[in-house]
C-alpha cells in the first residue's frame, strides 16, 4: 500500500520520538543510579553547608554579579556612544576596545586586574578591596558585550525620533538623554538580563584572586568543602543555588520578550 | 521681512543633485503648498530650512537669520519653527501629555504647571485633550498626527513646517488632520506644507509651488496654478493626479495585447 504524504509524514514523526525516547532511556538505564547517589547525593554533607552557603557564598556571588554588572553597564554605555560617535578617535578606540575584551577570556582579565593594576599603580588601589577588583576585572569584559547590545538598541530607535527631538529645539545631547536612551534601553532590557546570567557564572572565576571566608563565592565555596569531605555532593548544592539566582532571570528574560513582542 | 528668504538653494546626495537652485520667498501669514512628483526635491527643500539636511550651498535665511551660517544657534532657530513629519515621530515611551510637555520643559524651562497648561489648551486645539494620559501607540494615525501637530504649536512657533503630513494615513483619516491645518491657516500662521492633497492646495494655500527635477517649475496663486497652469511639465502632473482614472495607455508606453 502506497502512503499519501501526510501519513508518511505522521510515521516520520512518530518513528522520531520513539528514537529520541530510546537513546534517553538508554541513557539513564545505563548510569549506576546507587553509586551516583551515594556520592553526589548525601544530605549530611549538604546540610553542613547551610547556612554559610546562603549567608555568605551565594550572597557574594549575587553581590559580585551587580558590581561587576552596574561597572560594566556604566562603561559599556560609554563605550556605545563613542561607538556612535562623529568623532573618528572615540569610535576607533570603542571598536579597538570591544574587538579586544571580547577576544579574551574572562579569566585571563580578572588575572590582569587582580595582579597588574597593583604592579601599574604601586600607590594606589582598586577601592573596595577583592570587590572592587571583581567588578572592574569581570565589568571589563562585560562592558565590550554590553556595548555592543546598547549600540544596537540605540540604533534600533527609528532615526525620526531624533529628528524630531532636533526639530523642537533640543540638543543632541538633551536628545538622547530624554528621547532616545529611554526608548533604547526598553529595547535592550532583556539582552541585557541575559548578560547578569552569564556574569552570575562568570563570578565563579573570583578565586583566582584569593578569597577568604568572607568573601567566599559559591563555586570556591563548594570546592573547599569538596576538598575537606571528600565527596562531590558541595557541587550539586552550589548548582542548586547558581540555578535559585539564574533561573527566575531567565524567566524574566522571556516576560520581558513577550510583553515587547505585544507592543510592537 | 520675509519668514523664508531661500536664494540659489542647491543640495546634493552623493553626486545626486536633488536641489538645483531654489529661490523661494514665504512671506508673515503665508500658506504656500509645494507640490511636484515623488523625488522632485520637495521634502529635501523643507527639511533645509530647519537645517536637517545641510545644503550643499545657497543662502537660507528664517526671520532674518541666515541657518547656514557656521555661528548660527540652530537649536534657537528650530525653536521657533514647528515640524510635522509623514511619520508623525512621537515619542513612544511617553504619553501624550508628555509628548507635548517635554520640549517646553527642557527647552524653553517653562514651569510643569505652565508647560501642563499649554499642553492642555494645544491638545484642546486639536480636539484630543481626552487623550491626554493616552500613549502614541494607542491612537489611530490621524490622532498621532494631530498629537504631532499640538507637539509643535507647544512651543509657540512662528512657522510651521508640514513634510507631506497624510501620506501615511488611512484615507478616512486624512480629512481630521487637514480640518486642524486649516483652522491653522485660517488663524494666521505661516505655513510651508509639502502635500498630495491638491484639493487642500487649491482651498487653503495662498500660493502653489509646484517643483520638478529639483527646480521650481511654476508658482502663483491656486487659481492659476490648477485652473490654467502656464508650464507643460504641471499640466502633465496635475493631469495625471488629479484624474487618475484618465490616464490613457499611450501615455505610460503600454501597448495593448494583440
Amino acid at each position: 500500500m502506497k502512503l499519501s504524504p501526510r501519513r508518511r509524514r505522521l510515521v516520520a514523526r512518530v518513528a522520531g520520538y520513539v528514537v529520541f525516547a530510546t537513546v534517553i532511556l538508554a541513557v539513564a538505564g545505563a548510569a549506576d543510579w546507587g553509586r551516583l547517589s551515594e556520592s553526589f547525593f548525601r544530605l549530611d554533607i549538604a546540610g553542613s553547608m547551610f547556612p554559610e552557603a546562603i549567608t555568605v557564598a551565594l550572597r557574594n556571588t549575587v553581590i559580585y554579579t551587580l558590581l561587576a554588572f552596574v561597572f560594566g553597564l556604566t562603561l559599556g554605555l560609554i563605550l556605545a556612544l563613542m561607538r556612535l560617535s562623529s568623532i573618528l578617535p572615540y569610535r576607533w578606540f570603542a571598536t579597538a576596545y570591544i574587538e579586544l575584551f571580547r577576544g579574551l577570556p574572562s579569566l585571563l582579565v580578572l588575572f590582569m586586574v587582580g595582579y597588574g593594576v597593583p604592579l601599574a599603580f604601586p600607590d594606589r588601589e582598586i577601592p573596595g578591596g577583592v570587590y572592587g577588583s571583581v567588578a572592574v576585572g569581570l565589568g571589563l569584559t562585560a562592558a565590550a558585550y554590553m556595548a555592543e547590545t546598547i549600540r544596537a538598541g540605540i540604533q534600533a530607535v527609528p532615526k525620526g525620533q531624533l529628528e524630531a527631538a532636533r526639530t523642537l529645539g533640543m540638543s543632541h545631547t538633551r536628545a538622547m538623554i530624554s528621547i532616545i536612551l529611554p526608548q533604547a534601553f526598553r529595547i535592550v532590557i532583556p539582552p541585557l538580563t541575559n548578560e547578569i546570567i552569564l556574569l552570575t557564572k562568570d563570578t565563579s572565576l573570583v578565586y583566582v584572586l584569593g578569597v577568604t571566608s568572607t568573601t567566599i563565592e559559591l563555586t570556591k565555596f563548594a570546592g573547599d568543602t569538596l576538598n575537606t569531605r571528600v565527596n562531590p555532593t558541595p557541587l550539586v548544592v552550589a548548582g542548586l543555588l547558581y540555578l535559585v539566582i539564574t533561573l527566575p532571570l531567565s524567566q524574566l528574560v522571556r516576560g520581558l520578550e513577550r510583553r515587547a513582542g505585544r507592543e510592537r | 521681512m520675509s519668514t523664508i528668504e531661500i536664494s540659489a538653494l542647491h543640495k546634493s546626495f552623493g553626486s545626486l543633485e536633488v536641489l538645483r537652485g531654489i529661490d523661494l520667498a514665504v512671506e508673515p501669514g503665508e500658506v504656500v503648498c509645494v507640490i511636484g512628483p515623488s523625488g522632485s526635491g520637495k521634502s529635501t527643500l523643507l527639511r533645509c530650512v530647519n537645517l536637517l539636511e545641510e545644503p550643499t550651498s545657497g543662502s537660507i535665511r528664517v526671520a532674518g537669520v541666515e541657518v547656514t551660517d557656521p555661528d548660527c544657534d540652530i537649536d534657537a532657530v528650530r525653536r521657533g519653527i514647528g515640524m510635522v513629519f509623514q511619520q508623525f515621530n512621537l515619542f513612544g515611551h511617553l504619553t501624550v501629555r508628555e509628548n507635548v510637555t517635554i520640549a517646553q520643559r527642557r527647552v524653553l524651562k517653562r514651569s510643569r504647571a505652565e508647560a501642563g497648561r499649554i499642553a492642555d489648551q494645544n491638545l484642546e486645539r486639536v480636539g484630543l485633550a481626552e487623550k491626554a494620559g493616552a500613549y502614541p501607540a494607542q491612537l489611530s494615525g490621524g490622532q498621532q498626527q494631530r498629537v504631532a501637530i499640538a507637539r509643535a504649536l507647544a512651543m509657540d512657533p512662528q512657522l510651521m513646517l508640514f513634510d507631506e503630513p497624510t501620506s501615511a494615513l488611512d484615507p478616512e483619516l486624512v480629512g481630521e488632520v487637514l480640518a486642524v491645518m486649516r483652522g491653522l491657516a485660517a488663524e494666521g500662521m505661516t505655513m510651508l506644507v509639502v502635500t498630495h492633497e491638491m484639493a487642500f492646495a487649491r482651498e487653503v494655500a495662498s500660493r502653489v509651488v509646484f517643483m520638478d527635477g529639483g527646480v521650481i517649475v511654476e508658482q502663483g496663486p491656486p487659481e492659476e496654478v490648477f485652473g490654467a497652469p502656464r508650464e507643460e511639465r504641471t499640466r502633465e502632473f496635475l493631469h495625471r493626479v488629479l484624474e487618475p482614472t484618465r490616464v490613457s495607455e499611450t501615455e505610460i508606453g503600454a501597448r495593448p495585447a494583440e
